[in-house]
């Protein structure tokens, strides 16, 4: 446990810690007047207020179209059903940017609806729930839908049997057993839209501004440092709070469930009904997150000669002079670092989960939430607070590669120590004893007994990792050096720039980073059994 | 149980050999700030130079310029000063009359006086008694028309900040967000000096009633919203009035293929507010002697000359001369408004916040 706290200290308390001092402290004094000056400014109240009705509305949204689709997934087996999970799976390790350019095309200026209706979006705060629902479908379909596979369908039908509706019967039966994944489900939405950064930056035009954005605004822009430390303190808060009803609600579902294997709950769709039901899920699939990528892709072939490579050929060459590279090598920075990124999130990540399952206790149980933190707090925090902290020895990373790793590893860890923490409770305490008894050492016994039980646990996380450190931006914007950006940088700063032949790099990178993400997950499908589906 | 752990090591092998090679791949971009032979120039993303002057200066002075854009005009300026004990360069350039008070109350800048500074006008001189930045371009944030517009609506252009709230020009004008924006804060400032402290607000109000339109950046506005830019007709902008540069109009006409006589779009000179660009020596700067020669070739001539076409800015050397390209378009602005920096520090976050809640909210 030493080291995954150590780690957190200095990478992600130390940092955050002092960006926050520095914005708090005049003269050696902490200024707590601040806090109340600041949350009695109306345009700070105004951004509070826009932050949780968005979230509000976005997980909401997202839980009714999404609950349906859950249901699909865990409870028919059809043609395609590994790929369509894969793809509803896709946008949420995407870069929001990249979402949010997807959207902007289609539904921005000159976008797809655009051109058909003459409708745009873009600017109104449906762009943004939209956005939020795309992203946040896999979450439900995933955590609602894992254990809804498990649930035993007799007891329904047993309910059904006894003289009760079907509506009754799911009311009474299913509901309950459903009720804390779904919880947890939302909180889990509740949380990634109240820290929503680059769809709302690229969608909300200046109007709108969550409590992320404003943070953005307010250190790298006014440079009010006060302000944004203030605001960092309510995100922390809040955050904080979501995070502790959330472990609260993942302790009741792990509780007293009789669950049967996912496989002898699956079957084939009959009656209208049912397949009503299965193609309108297809449907919804398909308009809300298959026509967004589609765009994307079919954007960065069509070049100004017609269909074809015109972008993808552009994007090796350093003419533009928006970098002082071909922006290809985007591709090799961005795996190297994920790789490495990857490494740090897994030997961390599985510390941790390690030391969870070994100990009890409240400590323990704080430290389980502690991790999650990385998740809510402001990446721009976070890239700031390593630019002021990290500049001195012994501690002078700044000048290194190894920075972008780490700020990525900080975002992958939750979901390592998420996935890992089931499967590691699941092995039975005794086996680690006998095997103590038989004299093997502790790390003897973790290799040979735990080990090979959680391996493929391991490489889930470990894919886990991968995809979403490709697709940190928040932090590693601030913090890439300008000679080696990464995938989702290069996106940002090809959109940032005027004309036809930026906004198709980017849109053909975007492609590119899609694709990558999209193997890796496929890669993930093929290894997902289906006991150790994770915490997501 | 044996194959498993066979697989195991192979896979943890593989894993360290992955990180060993990736801390290879990553070595070269290692620190070179530290070696006195490279002189790094921190930027904000705008920064671009002909390949072959900045070649030359590397040729004669023996140093290689490594080149660290930094994010928006802004973003650089306030991460320099976050950083300034340990700064990422040893020059910053690209901090404008805006943002001057910040930096130079930070103390980002230690002195120097640039060889070659008697050429530079001494209107453009914002510290010219301590010499902690040297002034290196210049131009004017100013409302740009589309002449085809006009012409189509037998409607004259409009020239100065009255004109845009009068009822001719009702729902014309797009601008951007003064908080993220730096020529929307521009067109401000500009409007507080014609109307002073209190009397701007009165003028936005007006403007507003006239259906002016805020959009976040300045690329959105002048390549989507603005019917006079290749970009806007591509995109179906319908506003013919923009806040851009002075410079862009030559702009518009040098990147289009054919070039036409005149420039598509044209300037309205009574709206002009004076944006001048600096550079400094950054406090703690590692290498202070190739520092002061990088800044010595900012207002050399060579260098001088050769930002017209690159950033289309004004040089602010009285013996450089304009590109051929450059001057056949170039629009002069005779009285551009002027604020002083220091005014501007103590007034800039009030007046952002109530403009913000007066136009947006």
């Amino acid at each position: 446990m030493a080291v995954p706290v150590a780690f957190f200290g200095i990478f992600f308390a130390y940092p955050v810690a002092a960006i926050v001092s520095r914005g708090l402290k005049a003269g050696g004094h902490w200024q707590f007047g601040r806090i109340a000056d600041v949350l009695g400014q109306s345009d700070i109240r105004h951004v509070l207020w826009f932050t949780t009705w968005q979230a509000v509305a976005s997980t909401v949204l997202t839980l009714l179209i999404a609950l349906p689709g859950a249901y699909v997934f865990a409870r028919f087996e059809f043609r395609g059903k590994q790929i369509l999970r894969a793809a509803v799976t896709v946008p949420f390790v995407l870069p929001t940017v990249v979402v949010g350019t997807a959207f902007l095309a289609l539904v921005g200026r000159g976008g797809l609806l655009d051109g058909l209706w003459g409708v745009r979006l873009d600017t109104t705060v449906w762009a943004i729930l939209l956005a939020h629902v795309f992203f946040n479908y896999a979450v439900v379909v995933r955590t609602v839908g894992g254990l809804w596979s498990q649930l035993d369908p007799r007891q329904e039908e047993a309910a059904r049997m006894l003289g009760a509706s079907r509506w009754t019967a799911w009311r009474k039966v299913t509901l309950p057993a459903l009720g804390p994944a779904v919880a947890a489900a939302a909180l889990m939405v509740f949380l990634f839209t109240f820290t929503s950064f680059g769809v709302v930056q690229i969608l909300g035009g200046p109007t709108f501004s969550t409590l992320e954005v404003e943070i953005y605004r307010q250190t790298a822009q006014i440079f009010d440092l006060a302000t944004a430390a203030v605001l960092t303190i309510v995100q922390f808060a809040a955050v904080g709070i979501i995070l502790a009803v959330h472990a609260w609600s993942v302790r009741r579902r792990e509780s007293a469930l009789r669950l049967v294997d996912a496989a002898h709950t699956a079957r084939r769709p009959h009656g209208s009904g049912q397949w009503a039901l299965l193609a309108g899920v297809v449907a919804t699939v398909a308009v809300l997150i298959l026509l967004p990528l589609g765009v994307l892709i079919q954007r960065s072939f069509e070049g100004p000669d017609g269909f074809g490579l015109a972008y993808y050929k552009a994007l090796t060459s350093s003419d533009s002079g928006v970098f002082l590279v071909p922006p290809i090598e985007a591709i090799g920075n961005s795996l190297t670092y994920a790789l490495a990124a990857t490494a740090i999130a897994v030997v961390i990540g599985g510390l941790a989960a390690a030391a969870l399952t070994r100990r009890a206790g409240r400590l323990v149980r704080g430290f389980d939430a502690l991790l999650m933190l990385p998740l809510g707090v402001s990446a721009v925090t976070v890239g700031f607070g390593f630019l002021i902290t990290l500049d001195k020895p012994p501690l002078d990373l700044r000048g290194t590669w190894i920075l972008v790793p780490l700020a990525q590893a900080l975002v992958g860890v939750p979901f390592v120590v998420r996935t890992m923490l089931p499967v590691l409770r699941a092995v039975d305490g005794r086996l680690r004893e006998a095997a103590a008894v038989l004299g093997a050492s502790p790390l003897r016994a973790w290799r040979e007994v735990d080990l090979p039980m959680v391996r493929r646990a391991l490489l889930i996380a470990a894919g886990f990792a991968f995809a979403v450190s490709l697709g940190e931006f928040g932090a590693t914007v601030f913090i890439a050096r300008p000679d080696h950006p990464t995938l989702p940088v290069a996106v940002a700063r090809l959109l940032g720039r005027a004309g036809d032949l930026n906004y198709g790099q980017a849109m053909a990178l975007s492609t590119i980073l899609m694709v990558v993400c999209a193997v890796s997950l496929l890669l993930l499908e093929r290894i997902r059994t289906d006991r150790t589906t994770g915490e997501f | 149980m044996s194959t498993i752990i066979k697989a195991t090591a192979v896979a943890v092998a593989a894993g360290l050999g992955l990180v060993t090679l990736s801390a290879c791949g990553g070595s070269d971009s290692g620190k070179d700030s530290a070696d006195s032979k490279t002189v790094t120039l921190v930027s904000h993303d705008s920064w671009a130079v002909s390949k072959n002057v900045l070649k030359d200066f590397e040729k004669r002075s023996g140093y290689k310029v490594t080149v660290l854009k930094d994010g928006d005009a802004g973003e650089a300026v306030n991460k320099a000063i976050l950083s300034k004990e340990n700064p990422q360069g040893d020059v910053l350039f690209g901090v404008d009359n805006t943002l001057l008070s910040r930096a130079l109350d930070n103390g980002l800048f230690q002195p120097y006086e640039a060889e070659g500074l008697e050429q530079v006008g001494t209107e453009y001189q914002l510290d010219k008694d301590k010499h902690r930045v040297t002034p290196i371009d210049t131009g004017n944030i100013c409302v740009n028309y589309d002449k085809k517009y006009f012409a189509d609506h037998k409607l004259t252009p409009p020239a100065s900040f009255d004109d845009l709230a009068k009822p001719a020009y009702k729902n014309l004008l797009v601008t951007e967000n003064v908080s993220t924006s730096s020529p929307g804060l521009g067109f401000l400032l500009g409007s507080a000096a014609q109307y002073g402290d209190n009397g701007w607000q009165g003028y936005w109000k007006k403007l507003e009633a006239n259906g002016v339109k805020v959009v976040d950046g300045w690329e959105q506005a002048y390549n989507e919203e603005f019917s006079g830019s290749a970009g806007g007709r591509k995109a179906g902008g319908d506003r013919p009035l923009v806040v851009s540069y002075a410079s862009s109009p030559p702009a518009e006409a040098i990147y289009s293929d054919p070039q036409p006589k005149t420039a598509p779009t044209g300037v309205a000179t009574g709206t002009c507010f004076r944006q001048t660009e600096f550079a400094g020596l950054l406090s703690n700067a590692k290498n202070e002697k190739g520092g002061k020669a990088l800044l010595d070739f900012l207002i050399a001539k060579e260098f001088q000359q050769d930002m017209p076409l690159n950033m289309f800015v004004d040089p602010v050397t009285k013996d450089a001369v304009l590109p051929a390209d450059y001057a056949k378009y170039d629009v002069k602005v005779d009285a551009p408004k002027t604020m002083a920096p220091k005014k501007i520090a103590d007034n800039r976050d009030a007046w952002v916040k109530s403009w913000t809640s007066l136009v947006l909210k």
